[in-house]
């Protein structure tokens, strides 16, 4: 086969599937913002660092900004345009409002993106760096503030709202786990 | 960004054909380093091989009691990983020490040991720098170096090693295996690292056109019992600037077994050998430990501005294993 700098890619966003063709180049960010016309996802640092442009892939949260939209071929990606359910917000958006956890609003699509898969990463039991004892005899620890602010730390805020969104995570991560035992009852 | 032909790779021989010889051809995994490291114009391949669709994504039992790692597994598998969490702790610990959720849910465990430094030079093209352009210089020894090496450097490069995953795994005797064209093949991954010397720009010793294809851990029952501390300059989201995995077995208050490895003071994961002789046998005591730590830090040649690190990583040491000690104390 000889070598091509391009090629297509199908991309199922938000449950849309998508077919275009792209520079390799091209990462899920760039495809999203500036070929999908899906701008709530930002662009921040473009290097991995700020958490801005944070989307789920497969359901895992990930920086759509190191993700080339080649090797994103016929993956399931959700970006905050994705996650309400009609005019019903998700949980955590509806938090982050009731809750100011923003102030200029660019951070916070990633923020948001990000912990809709903290409460879900949490709930499978994964620890964190904070975890005192990640044995998995122990159990999921507590989703503290503490918690919290660790697993989230791959979203900066330069606006500093950081505690308002951590007790928006908290009380969305409560809803949740609330919402679950109603499911299993 | 230079322009590049993309291929994904269904097997692992199939990758390994992909690559073939090509110099200018990448392995893809997660990207999170080498996607940046393109952006930056540090990595210009002509081609990625995209090798995170291969089946390469389990970890296993090795059937002695360790455990086989596929490359592609993602960091935040491993660090979920019961096996992982209760038989090497310090080994999950390290993992999520390191980078963002984020880049854990992209990052494979083969991307991880053959990332690159962060070293300011190295990632800034106009900038000298010997690993990135042999015999251009190293700005860094009388430059920015509050970061860099304090053991095992030369004068041709003073970088450090970021992983946090990578001093756990050596830590634990982990070895790496890989394909190649000509069949299978593994290293420890206490040879996988070629010292600096003046060659600074070949970092392992892979053979050409290698694909790592994981990482065995035997089993190591002194494991259960570890743990991984790092220091950094904010709370989280930060390379270490040190860090210790530690691993100790205490018996009537004498050292029965210890492993001690240093994250960020090399141009490779460092295993405290000297260290871990000093313990061996010795009482568990705070004294012993801070010997261990002066035996292993003997070999330091800090310069100007990094010198606090020797006086950080003993008092790392002692802090992290007088915590294991008192543990089995319990």
């Amino acid at each position: 086969m000889a070598p091509s700098t391009s090629s297509t890619v199908t991309l199922n966003i938000n449950g849309e599937k998508h077919t275009l063709s792209v520079d390799h180049r091209t990462t899920l960010l760039d495809a999203l913002r500036e070929r999908l016309d899906l701008t709530g996802t930002k662009k921040g640092c473009d290097h991995g660092q700020c958490g801005a442009c944070t989307v789920l892939v497969d359901g895992r949260r990930t920086v759509s900004c190191l993700q080339l939209a080649v090797a994103s071929d016929q993956r399931e990606v959700t970006t905050v345009e994705g996650l309400a359910d009609g005019d019903r917000l998700h949980p955590v958006q509806q938090a982050f409002l009731d809750l100011d956890g923003f102030q200029c609003g660019y951070c916070t699509p990633g923020q948001i993106c990000s912990a809709v898969a903290v409460i879900e990463e949490h709930a499978a039991g994964w620890p964190s760096a904070v975890t005192g004892d990640v044995s998995p005899e122990a159990g999921p620890p507590p989703l503290t503030p503490e918690e919290i602010r660790e697993r989230m730390s791959g979203n900066l805020c330069r606006c500093s709202a950081y505690v308002q969104i951590v007790e928006a995570v908290s009380r969305a991560a409560a809803e949740n786990r609330t919402g679950t035992e109603e499911a299993a009852a | 960004m230079r322009e590049f032909d993309y291929r994904r790779a269904d097997d692992v021989s199939g990758a390994v054909a992909l690559l073939g010889d090509d110099p200018d051809a990448r392995y893809l995994g997660g990207g999170t380093n080498l996607v940046d490291l393109m952006k930056n114009g540090v990595e210009r391949p002509a081609r990625l091989v995209d090798v995170r669709g291969l089946p390469l994504d389990r970890i296993e039992p090795a059937g002695d009691g360790g455990l086989r790692i596929g490359a592609t597994v993602t960091n935040s598998d491993l660090a979920a990983h019961p096996g992982v969490r209760r038989n090497y702790p310090a080994l999950t610990q390290a993992v999520l020490a390191g980078a963002s959720g984020q880049l854990r849910n992209m990052a494979t465990v083969g991307g991880n040991l053959l990332q690159r430094t962060r070293c300011g030079y190295f990632t800034d093209v106009t900038k000298p720098c010997n690993k990135r352009r042999p015999g251009s210089g190293c700005p860094a020894v009388e430059g920015e170096h509050h970061n860099h090496a304090i053991l095992g450097a030369s004068d041709h490069c003073v970088a450090v090693h970021p992983s946090d995953m990578g001093v756990a795994l050596t830590a634990f005797d982990a070895v790496v295996t890989y394909r190649t064209a000509d069949g299978e093949g593994e290293l420890p991954l206490a040879d996988f690292y070629l010292p600096v010397g003046d060659t600074p720009h070949r970092e392992t010793a892979l053979p050409p056109g290698a694909l790592v294809t994981g990482v065995t851990l035997p089993p190591a029952p002194v494991a259960a019992r570890s743990r991984y501390r790092k220091v950094r300059e904010r709370a989280s989201y930060a390379f270490a600037i040190g860090s210790v995995a530690a691993a100790l077995d205490v018996g009537g208050g004498v050292v029965r077994e210890a492993r001690l490895a240093f994250g960020a003071v090399a141009s490779r994961p460092w295993r405290a050998r000297a260290a871990e002789a000093v313990l061996n046998g010795a009482p568990a005591t705070a004294e012993f430990f801070a010997a261990a730590a002066d035996a292993e830090l003997a070999a330091a040649r800090p310069l100007p501005d990094n010198g606090y690190k020797v006086t950080l990583m003993r008092n790392l040491v002692v802090a992290v294993l007088s915590e294991l000690a008192e543990e089995a104390a319990r």
